[in-house]
């Protein structure tokens, strides 16, 4: 066992511990009688213990098991994405190319690697590619909204989630071996951070921050929320190549990109009148629901980090 | 043998219609149990049987038949070994020309026989943009023979933009199937009254983000 793995199991074993106890609290809680916002809670903190075995597999499989739990999270996430957008009969093949064409071949360039060519490839190629296979159907109806919102799908379904695996193909020195533990932290500290929100907000959520797209949200939650897993965060920097201060602000960022994600997110659920992405994940909602603060932190954590501190 | 095929057959389907629709079954006004009922559907692609199928339960699913023209499914020998031994359905000439048995009462033979039915009432394929076509008057005199089966309507919901007609690759995307209320034939309700009613129930069925995209056309 090296001491990455060790780090890891440290980092698994807070998690299970934070689970023992939220199911514990919600043993008692149930107790006292069954409501809709307990069953509700013991079905968030069952989903948990889910994601928590998926990872952990995912894990144990190495580069191709993370690629594997990532790629089936993309596939997910697009599926419910282009179920809310407005594409029609003239978009079938243009959405049959999204999800097999584009989604594979995106998925087998970060797989090789090949950092220069998948991250354009949804940007440019798809970008300029799908409109035309559109076109040719020749139906203009609100075509405009249709090619954007085919392009976004793939953009925060396939592009954005990518970067979490690909966080494995970077070279820091003195870190070989650790990269693992870079998703790890990642993650950790953006769910850390919505789970937090969700607690403060229920403790202490007085004035609501953004009524008109999301109405669980509170200013206190959102910076009790922010400022615990910024903390938490930092207080990893023993499991990654950063300093405490370095750690602390990184976390501070994604967790802010996390939070504002989320209101994106909320406001295209808005708009099309639902209230979750899916219903795959019971208490949470669909895969979006739960991917959305890391979609949009992904890449900018994954970047921070290549220009601060990766050699490729 | 050929038994065992239809079931490894029946669950690869199964599988299949859940990873590009992942469908979910929405019991809102009826409860998934077994008692005899006859499922009728709207009917927009040839998938909608079986997104129905895949949604019961598998102690209901062994039991209900869909119902299925003869003049599509027994084209091709493969269609013809699907539609008989994994669907186990109740085959029916559309053609009144050519049928040598009434279309009611092979049903009402099956439902003799204890099992349910799935059909879809509109006949053929919706193609065009109503959420219904008019109903034929084969469920009414299959509701007039045996009036103490219940009827459940079921909407399906988004599964003509998986596969539109003339497709042939489908599109992953989310699909619902709603069971609504149970509804009967009242004493002395006339053909008309009694189709007007169940298109009525069907469509109350459908959920209220249903016709999103068509909404947009």
């Amino acid at each position: 066992m090296t001491s990455w793995d060790e780090k890891l199991l440290i980092l698994f074993g807070a998690v299970a511990g934070i689970l023992i106890l939220a199911t514990g609290v919600g043993m008692v809680l149930a107790r006292g009688g069954a409501g809709p916002g307990v069953q509700n809670f013991n079905a968030r903190v069952a989903a948990w213990w889910g994601m928590v075995l998926c990872l952990s597999a995912a894990f144990l499989g190495g580069k191709t098991g993370v690629m594997i739990l990532f790629a089936a999270c993309s596939f997910a996430a697009l599926r419910e994405f282009m179920t809310l957008t407005r594409t029609r009969r003239a978009d079938h093949w243009a959405l049959a190319a999204s999800f097999f064409v584009i989604f594979p071949v995106h998925y087998l360039l970060v797989w090789i690697g090949w950092y220069g060519f998948y991250s354009i490839f949804i940007p440019v190629y798809a970008f300029l590619i799908l409109p035309i296979v559109a076109a040719v159907r020749g139906d203009t109806g609100d075509f405009l909204g249709r090619v954007a919102e085919t392009q976004w799908a793939l953009m925060i379904c396939v592009f954005c989630v990518s970067h979490v695996p690909a966080l494995l193909y970077l070279e820091v020195p003195g870190y070989e071996g650790g990269n693992a533990l870079l998703i790890a932290f990642l993650i950790f500290v953006v769910q850390f951070s919505d789970v937090m929100q969700y607690v403060w907000g229920k403790l202490a959520g007085r004035r609501r921050i953004a009524p008109s797209l999301s109405p669980s949200k509170t200013v206190e939650g959102a910076l009790g929320g922010i400022l615990t897993a910024t903390l938490a965060g930092a207080c990893l920097w023993w499991m990654t190549p950063f300093t405490f201060w370095q750690a602390g602000l990184l976390s501070l960022i994604i967790c802010l990109m996390g939070f504002l994600g989320g209101l994106v997110m909320s406001a295209i659920k808005r708009d099309r009148g639902v209230k979750d992405w899916g219903h795959l994940i019971p208490g949470h909602g669909g895969f979006i629901d739960r991917l959305d603060s890391v979609i949009f932190s992904a890449p900018i954590f994954f970047h921070l980090v290549r220009y601060g501190w990766s050699m490729t | 043998m050929i038994d065992l095929a239809g079931r490894i057959i029946g669950l690869a389907i199964i599988l299949f219609a859940r990873f590009i629709t992942a469908v979910r079954g929405i019991w809102d006004g009826s409860d998934p149990v077994p008692t005899q009922r006859i499922y009728f559907a709207n009917h927009a692609s040839n998938g909608d049987f079986v997104l129905v199928w895949t949604v019961l339960p598998p102690q209901i699913r062994g039991k209900t038949r869909p119902v299925a023209g003869s003049d599509y499914w027994l084209k091709t020998k493969l269609k013809s070994f699907v539609i008989r031994h994994v669907f186990n359905a109740v085959l029916i000439d559309r053609n009144p020309a050519t049928r040598t048995e009434d279309p009611v009462e092979l049903m009402v033979g099956a439902l003799d026989r204890g099992a349910s039915l799935i059909l879809f009432p509109e006949g053929t394929r919706n193609t065009t943009d109503a959420a219904l076509l008019p109903f034929k008057p084969g469920l009414f005199h299959l509701a007039n023979a045996r009036p103490d089966v219940a009827l459940v309507p079921v909407w399906i919901e988004n599964l003509n933009r998986v596969m539109p007609k003339g497709e042939i690759v489908p599109v992953p995307l989310i699909c619902t199937v709603t069971f609504g209320a149970e509804l009967h034939l009242k004493p002395g309700e006339d053909k008309a009254a009694f189709l007007a009613r169940a298109q009525d129930a069907l469509r109350a069925a459908a959920p209220e983000t249903a016709g999103l995209a068509e909404a947009a056309e």
